[in-house]
């Protein structure tokens, strides 16, 4: 990661010097060092707080359909664009929606060891977390803090998009900086729906109303969420009956949530950014990773993103579909 | 002449309540069911229901639209939302949709809007699609009698209520 980080940083300043790009979407330290947050670089002398660590789980695609957009004219300089293998998805998935000018696009391919949770390293007993640093061998990260030092392993501390891994390879770029093997998806992604599917309709109702009643209807999740990019969206109609927050006497929570999913139902590449930015720690990708189920189930193996052009499941159809009442059923519930 | 008569004679108070119609015992429970129907089959198909004499529960309100894949998904969760037991959706049998394969989508948005609805909860029951013919008024009869039963089975529909208030 160590390697990666480097050679990744040292490119980006490589090409903004030589005048291939004019801008670079990347990660920068917030106020702390494990509050990476998404930025838009303009100058080479900004470069300077560019940073890949652990800790950029941020997906940057939704970022460059600003970005590409507004830096179009003649001899404004393409943007760099640092994607994770995960967030190619996402990029191809907006490609294909039209949300992109990849001509004004330069992307840089950014190998992915996985990226850690802070909270996760937090439950593991530490505090006081001065710094994360790679072990020197071995499947473990050193964690310093201002009592001491200590060691975990990476897999306990990982995001929750990254207990299951879609892949290590890049599905689109311009140049890659990797140095992982692609052994393919790891990690079942559709454990938690099946265990959800496996309750009774009681216990399942229990379990959403648990969850759902936590919503501060923030909306970051629509915001962080690279499928959600309608120039307008539904839920900022005050009219919609669903924009409010706090509205004690309705079924809005579950509604909002239920439509923000079906809205990205067919075109969620399961970046799980929505799960990641909840700062109520709901599990909304289990929603999501519901209609994708589904989707395989029903029509068969679907992955948005996989390429650009894609067809999606929900504006296509064949004659012999499933009848709706047959695949509440076929849905495994 | 005044009677003094106090509010907590249960004579008074069952007539208070009476009149006040909040008195539900002698009431029989009856579902609400929103039938979304498709302009060029299904809403003909209850009107041909109608002209053949044939009867369909009350309960049934049927809103025209003017094709099954006008149904937004949030039109039927704002259904429940307003007190709607079971919500189905009647439309042209596939191949005959009036604007060629509207019902196609329909049928795939559909399919996964309420296997969604029961992956969070809600009875499997509450939800159906049909596909009902202009020519077909005893199977709109026939489907509508059967839903009502249906619902009026499952009771009335209490979880999509609030989240935060409700138990």
């Amino acid at each position: 990661m160590q390697k990666v980080s480097e050679k990744v940083i040292a490119r980006a300043r490589e090409l903004m010097h030589d005048g291939t790009v004019s801008k670079v979407v990347g990660w920068k330290a917030g106020e702390f060092f494990y509050d990476c947050e998404p930025n838009v670089f303009e100058t080479e002398e900004s470069l300077k707080d560019l940073v890949y660590n652990r800790f950029c789980g941020a997906n940057l695609s939704k970022y460059m359909i600003k970005n590409s957009i507004a830096s179009g004219g003649e001899g404004a300089g393409k943007v760099l664009v640092l994607l994770k293998p995960c967030d190619t998805y996402s990029f191809n998935q907006l490609l294909t929606e039209h949300r992109i000018d990849r001509e004004n696009v330069y992307i840089l391919g950014v190998g992915c060891e996985g990226m850690c949770d802070i909270d996760r390293i937090r439950e593991r007993g530490f505090k006081g977390i001065t710094g994360v640093l790679e072990a020197d061998s071995g499947n473990e990260l050193v964690i310093t803090t201002l009592y001491g030092e200590g060691k975990v392993n990476i897999d306990d501390v990982l995001l929750n998009k990254c207990d299951s891994c879609k892949g290590k390879a890049h599905k689109i770029y311009d140049e890659l900086i990797s140095d992982n093997e692609d052994e393919g998806p790891r990690g079942d992604r559709f454990e938690g729906v099946r265990e959800l599917e496996a309750m009774s309709p009681e216990q399942r109702f229990a379990f959403w109303q648990a969850e759902l009643s936590k919503c501060i209807r923030c909306n970051a999740c629509r915001n962080a969420c690279p499928a959600c990019s309608c120039r307008k969206c539904v839920f900022d109609n005050n009219a919609s009956g669903i924009a409010s927050k706090a509205n004690t006497d309705s079924f809005e929570e579950k509604m909002f949530h239920i439509i923000r999913a079906f809205h990205v139902a067919g075109r969620c590449t399961d970046c799980g950014e929505c799960t990641r930015v909840c700062p109520q720690g709901i599990p909304l990708h289990l929603f999501n990773r519901k209609y994708i189920k589904d989707i395989n189930d029903f029509y068969g193996e679907y992955a948005a993103g996989e390429e650009a052009g894609q067809r999606g499941p929900l504006i296509s159809f064949t004659e012999q579909d499933i009848e709706p009442g047959h695949a509440v059923v076929k849905g495994g519930n | 002449m005044s009677v003094n008569v106090s509010v907590n004679e249960p004579a008074v108070k069952a007539a208070a309540e009476n009149a006040a119609g909040a008195n539900t015992e002698n009431k029989e429970w009856r579902p609400r069911i929103v039938a979304f129907c498709c302009n060029w089959c299904s809403y003909a198909g209850a009107d041909l229901a109608g002209s053949s004499r044939l009867s369909y529960p009350a309960d049934v309100k049927i809103i025209r639209v003017p094709c099954s894949c006008r149904v937004n998904p949030m039109f039927i969760l704002k259904a429940f939302e307003r007190g709607a037991d079971g919500v189905i959706l009647c439309g042209c049998h596939p191949g005959d949709c009036h604007y060629s394969t509207g019902n196609y989508y329909t049928r795939r948005r559909m399919a996964l809007l309420f296997s969604m609805l029961d992956y969070i909860g809600v009875e499997r029951g509450r939800t159906r699609v049909e596909w009902v013919s202009a020519a077909e008024g005893a199977r709109f009869s026939a489907v509508m009698n059967d839903f009502v039963a249906k619902i009026t089975e499952l009771g009335e529909n209490v979880k999509v209520g609030d989240l935060r208030c409700k138990k």
